[in-house]
């Protein structure tokens, strides 16, 4: 018997008015994963992010954290519970430096500021921006803001990191970069899960591919597989490229 | 830098001028410098606290003036109906504020911006109304401090207001400790944090209403402290004189121009701006009713465009250059 998965997204749907951003969606993700969920824009990826971190309770469904169910929880409890997350447009703390940023996430598990500021400091190392540690965070390339935006997801010291488009807009030398550093996350222990339209990134990272579309789950599976799937094709280029016979 | 650490210039330029303001009342003769000086303090303190949840936790209180005035209040009240001495009704007030201010921060816990601002003015507009019609409290005709034996103990001085100086520079270096160790701790990284965004905030595990609350508490506990000395210090107090908008907007513009969110900025902002109320009112009487706001605006109005971070980030700036 294996045992209970990380996270267990069952039946999750949310509604928007009249428009049905997921529909009851439902996927599993292990312990030391990597997991891609793909799909075209509007698709309902970003919302499911949502749900599952509660920025944005879903109408009807659970959400399973590690077996508990976490669905009515607040954003910042899931937080303590674990679970990191980045924003599509990058979040952070604009009137402060990057090491400060860092630590505000380091806060979350060390109370004294001199712990806090350790902790930053070594993330910071892991993730390539040590230089840049007392430089305004306003200052820095967009490639550096997503870098620090995973640190400070990763100075929470998470069990699952949810990253929402951490590679779009990256030139192919940080695209490397980015995925050698989601590398090393996972290799240190923590479960990914991404929301991605860099497919070579996709690719190269993922275990598992989820599709999305019109807020439905359609397909599930390796990622070379899922690529050659006939609904992922129809479901980005449209009726006219299905795939005959 | 992440954590502070204070540089020896640092510490002896605070000891000189520790020092300084020590002599001061032995220098100067007459009362007037030493009741500009005890304003210039006692605004010093409200602008440090309102930093603590303006500046810092971007909670822009215009209503600071109802923590003022329930300071004022509970001890005044306290001591007239019950002999209660004004210490006592000091911390009392400080606990009354902070209850007010929990009351008032449970509703307004999702309110940002010029919403919180509204709301604060609401909130300080609701309090003097009700002051100026409570008859417990004396109604619009206010509340007079009987007169007792000049002492420490009974925080009533009439010879000199050489102790008032003391007991307010005191309760000014009392409020920038509290505003430091804000600062430094956790808590002042997640109010900054809350300041830019409640979505950052709460993706990096801050509990966003608790921390805004104690924000909100621990500035009126300070503001009600300032209340009760202020009360002690003019020996009267009615609706008019300690809970409208006006003391509420001063503190604001104190703080703004010294230079919101860091710990000494609100001191300089004092500095400057209640020299300058002070002696227009003193100079000018009713003529001058006015002027100092026409100062301030235009001082206000340059600081916004030419330098955000008020006065004390320019000192800053220049000190960086120089170096």
């Amino acid at each position: 018997m294996s045992a209970a998965p990380l996270l267990d997204v069952r039946g999750v749907t949310k509604r928007f008015g009249g428009l049905l951003a997921n529909d009851d969606v439902s996927f599993t993700v292990s312990e030391g994963e990597i997991v891609s969920i793909i799909g075209p824009n509007g698709a309902g990826k970003s919302t499911l992010f949502n749900c599952v971190t509660g920025f944005s309770p879903p109408n009807a469904g659970h959400v399973l954290y590690g077996g508990r169910d976490i669905t009515r929880l607040a954003a910042d409890r899931i937080c303590k519970l674990g679970i990191a997350r980045t924003f599509q447009i990058v979040q952070v703390i604009t009137d402060m430096t990057v090491l400060e940023n860092v630590m505000t996430g380091a806060f979350l598990r060390s109370v004294r500021n001199g712990a806090a500021h350790e902790k930053a400091e070594e993330v910071l190392r892991f993730a390539g921006l040590h230089e840049k540690r007392d430089a305004a965070a306003t200052s820095l390339t967009i490639e550096a803001k997503k870098r620090l935006e995973v640190s400070m997801a990763l100075a929470t010291q998470p069990r699952l990191l949810m990253l929402d488009e951490s590679m779009a807009g990256l030139n192919p030398v940080e695209l490397r970069g980015m995925i050698d550093l989601l590398r090393r996350v996972r290799a240190n222990g923590v479960t990914l899960v991404i929301v991605e339209h860099v497919m070579e990134a996709v690719m190269e990272l993922s275990d598992r591919v989820i599709v999305i579309n019109s807020g439905k789950k359609i397909v599930e599976g390796p990622p070379k597989e899922v690529v050659m799937n006939p609904q992922v094709i129809q479901a980005y280029l449209g009726d006219r490229y299905r795939a005959r016979g | 830098m992440g954590v502070r650490t204070f540089t020896k210039r640092q510490v002896s330029v605070s000891a000189a001028v520790l020092v300084l303001l020590a002599l001061y009342p032995l220098a100067v003769r007459g009362s007037f410098p030493m009741h500009l000086m005890i304003m210039v303090f006692l605004f010093a303190m409200l602008g440090v606290s309102w930093n603590i949840m303006g500046g810092y936790a971007g909670m822009f209180s215009f209503g600071q003036a109802a923590f003022f005035g329930i300071g004022a209040y509970t001890s005044s009240f306290l001591l007239t109906a019950y002999h209660v001495n004004p210490w006592i009704g000091l911390l009392a007030g400080g606990v009354v504020a902070a209850l007010a201010a929990a009351l008032i921060g449970i509703p307004c816990s999702n309110l940002r911006g010029h919403y919180f601002a509204i709301a604060s003015i609401a909130f300080a507009e609701i309090v003097r109304i009700h002051f100026n019609n409570w008859k417990l409290i004396g109604a619009a005709e206010g509340l007079t401090i009987p007169m007792q034996d000049e002492s420490l103990r009974n925080f009533m001085f009439h010879s000199s207001k050489a102790p008032y100086y003391y007991i307010m520079l005191g309760f000014l270096i009392l409020s920038l400790g509290v505003c430091s160790w804000v600062t430094t701790s956790r808590m002042g990284f997640y109010l900054r944090a809350i300041k830019e965004g409640h979505d950052v905030a709460k993706v990096l595990g801050i509990d966003v209403v608790r921390y805004r609350m104690a924000a909100i508490m621990i500035s009126a506990f300070l503001t009600a402290m300032a209340g009760t000395f202020y009360a002690q210090y003019i020996l009267y107090l009615d609706p008019e004189s300690v809970l409208i908008l006006p003391i509420s907007v001063q503190i604001v513009l104190v703080a703004m121009l010294g230079g919101a969110g860091s710990v000494m900025g609100p001191v300089i902002g004092a500095a400057i701006l209640l020299p300058i109320s002070e002696v227009t009112r003193v100079k000018l009487g009713f003529k001058g009713s006015g002027l100092d706001m026409i100062i301030y605006g235009t001082l206000i109005m340059l600081i916004s465009v030419y330098q955000p971070q008020g006065v004390w980030g320019f000192l800053q700036k220049i000190g960086r250059k120089k170096r």
